[in-house]
């Protein structure tokens, strides 16, 4: 796709905290001008992988480079890359104005070349006006407003943001999002941001690595990452998932039989998996928006299951409706709620079919 | 806070002992020294109150003047001291592993537990002309004799023909070290206090903005940790401002504090008025340095002190 030289190329890299491996020999590309996200859950090894960019932690093992140049034993000082902290830590102590400043001033940068790139900045970050204030009269956007202008000043090769927006609340958090894909674009650099929240990752990013346990489980496109999960941890951790386990049964006429547990044996096209070998386990998943209700019994073609209604969970726009299937086990589907009624059309209880396209199945055999 | 309104009896069954307490032991008895400081001395035990400012006067005699200004200056220069090695002391201790903390703690307090008078002469055990320092620099001095006259140069010429054991003690600069050891940890805690509680992403945030440890440290770490010096600074200066044992038991003759003379005034001169006056100057001045505090800190940051 894109095959201009890696921004940032992390080889083999591994960190250890006394006997905690929390990076575990991970390798990754990042390309220049991507919008790249670190997901995965707490203590997956994302920040830490993020702060040995920064050069505040150090590789047990491992080289990163950034722009060609090998600076893992580099110091954050001397490195083309900035960061936007968790906390922000804008400097209590200076105003606006100078905390934006203070990255160019340490560098000696000549002092008439200072304000004008300082006003950019707080113009880019819509900080026009708040120059004066100290960081105790700002509000949580604002500070972190200030903390990208901080680091957007320096003109890095490479923004790395540490969670910027878990401190913030809801909606300001969705503004927030907006405007730092717009502020991607406008300065056309590689922003790097680690989180834990999947649809900040799928909203904002056109890349996502999702990490466990402090390895990459898959790198890949949001909408690929949320259609072909490659693992169950994946396919589990984004989005919602109907994961069941099965055994590879056979094999023929281009279909993969597959026995699963309480649902009963499933025959899907055999082009979009990769060829399980007969006996081997499988995780057999399907994505709740996938499937469909009926009071009649589906027609042929696709997967067809019967069960009971155990709960709806009412959205207003959508509704969730677990069935417990006559095998024992439980499947969520999505209720887009289309027309107009004051009266849930499924209420627990109700004895319903589900369907899915066979197409719409994944097979996972990690 | 008003609490007190509601319930007067508890507010006072707390409040009244601590209260009687502080009047009894402490009013009363400045009041009475402040107004000795007014009195003439009749005979041996008799002091008569007559309203007389002829103490202060005689306090404001060039020669008190400059014993008042060599005890600042010294006291001065001891918290200076501590705060130049206080704060890589404060430093090292906040950043050391977890584990290694308590125990660094510990050492700066052991001594806290031995009383003053025998550290302080422990310390003439040490820094005398025949003490553990001298030791030291006179192993060294033979070492770095022989080494010179094994490899061919007469060390005559280098090291002179003996050894002249250093007179490290009946000084200033005696005086000085016992000040700074004795207080030393009144500098560092706070400081320590202080740079614990400072966030490390403020450092960290400080250093991806291209600044070095040095600049980090001039421009995030000392002005978000000034409060801790400025407490420290408060509680070395004034206790050293008064020390009086410490001249005494490793200065020379030249080393006099205001402490000593005040010290005198009360025990062998037995001139309880003028040895009050001179407390009461020695107290004004604290209050001053105190008040000079308040208005640095509060110019800083707007911070209630």
């Amino acid at each position: 796709m894109n095959e201009t030289a890696p921004i940032i190329s992390i080889r083999g890299v591994t960190k250890r905290f006394g006997p905690v491996t929390a990076v575990d020999d991970v390798s990754l590309d990042i390309r220049p001008n991507e919008f790249f996200a670190l997901l995965g859950p707490s203590g997956c090894g994302k920040t830490t992988l993020l702060r040995m960019l920064a050069g505040l932690e150090v590789p047990s093992a491992g080289a990163i480079l950034i722009d060609g140049h090998d600076v893992t034993g580099v110091p954050p000082n001397r490195r083309p890359v900035n960061m936007v902290f968790q906390s922000y830590a804008v400097f209590p102590h200076m105003s606006v104005f100078d905390n934006v400043a203070y990255g160019l001033r340490v560098v000696k940068t000549p002092a008439g070349e200072i304000e004008p790139r300082v006003r950019e900045a707080l113009a880019m970050t819509q900080l026009e006006g708040l120059a004066a204030r100290k960081p105790d009269q700002l509000s949580g956007g604002q500070r972190q407003r200030v903390a990208l202008a901080r680091a957007l000043v320096k003109r890095p090769k490479v923004l790395l943001l540490d969670e910027p927006l878990s401190a913030l609340d809801a909606k300001l958090r969705e503004a927030m999002q907006l405007e730092l894909v717009r502020l991607q674009h406008s300065v056309g650099i590689t922003f790097i941001i680690v989180t834990h929240d999947q649809n900040e990752a799928l909203s904002m990013a056109n890349r996502i690595a999702v990490m466990e346990a402090g390895q990459i489980r898959q790198v890949a496109r949001p909408a690929e990452l949320y259609e072909y999960p490659n693992c169950r941890f994946v396919a589990d951790f984004i989005g919602k998932m109907n994961l069941f386990e099965g055994r590879v049964v056979a094999c023929e006429d281009a279909r993969v039989h597959i026995e699963v547990k309480g649902v009963g044996r499933l025959a899907l096209p055999a082009d979009q998996i990769v060829a399980p070998a007969p006996g081997s386990e499988v995780g057999v998943a399907v994505r709740p928006e996938k499937i469909r209700l009926h009071r009649e019994p589906a027609p042929e073609g696709r997967v067809r299951l019967r069960g009971r209604v155990s709960e709806v969970a009412y959205f207003g726009d959508a509704s969730h409706v677990y069935l417990v299937l006559e095998g024992g086990p439980k499947i969520s589907a999505n209720l887009q709620n289309e027309a107009r009624t004051a009266v849930p059309g499924v209420v627990a209880g109700d004895e319903l079919w589900c369907s899915w396209d066979p197409n719409d199945t994944l097979v996972l055999t990690r | 806070m008003d609490s007190w309104r509601k319930n007067p009896v508890v507010f006072w069954a707390l409040n009244l002992p601590p209260t009687i307490w502080l009047v009894v032991f402490f009013i009363i008895p400045l009041g009475l020294i402040w107004v000795i400081s007014f009195g003439e001395k009749r005979g041996v035990v008799d002091i008569e109150i007559t309203w007389t400012l002829d103490n202060y006067l005689r306090a404001l005699d060039p020669l008190y003047l400059g014993i008042f200004w060599k005890s600042i200056w010294m006291a001065f220069l001891a918290t200076v001291v501590c705060l130049i090695v206080g704060y890589p002391v404060a430093f090292a201790i906040a950043f050391a592993p977890s584990r290694w903390k308590p125990l660094l703690l510990l050492g700066l307090m052991v001594p806290f537990w031995i009383n003053i008078l025998i550290r302080t002469y422990a310390l003439i055990a040490v820094f005398r002309t025949r003490g553990y320092v001298n030791f030291t620099l006179e192993w060294l001095w033979e070492k770095a004799h022989a080494a010179l006259t094994l490899i061919g140069i007469d060390p005559t010429w280098l090291l002179g023909a003996r050894f002249d054991p250093l007179q490290l003690l009946y000084n200033n600069f005696a005086v000085n070290l016992g000040i700074v050891y004795a207080f030393f940890p009144f500098m560092v805690l706070p400081l320590y206090a202080n740079i614990e509680k400072l966030d490390r992403t403020y450092m960290e945030a400080s250093l991806d903005l291209g600044a070095g440890h040095w600049r980090t440290f001039i421009s995030v770490v000392l002005p978000l940790t000034w409060h801790g010096a400025l407490s420290g600074i408060i509680i070395v200066f004034i206790p050293a401002l008064g020390a009086f044992f410490i001249p005494d038991l490793l200065g020379g003759t030249d080393s006099q504090l205001i402490g000593n003379v005040i010290e005198r005034q009360f025990k062998s001169a037995n001139d309880w008025p003028f040895g009050a006056a001179l407390s009461f100057l020695l107290m004004y001045a604290t209050f001053g340095a105190l008040a000079l505090r308040s208005l640095i800190a509060g110019r800083k940051q707007g911070l209630e002190i």
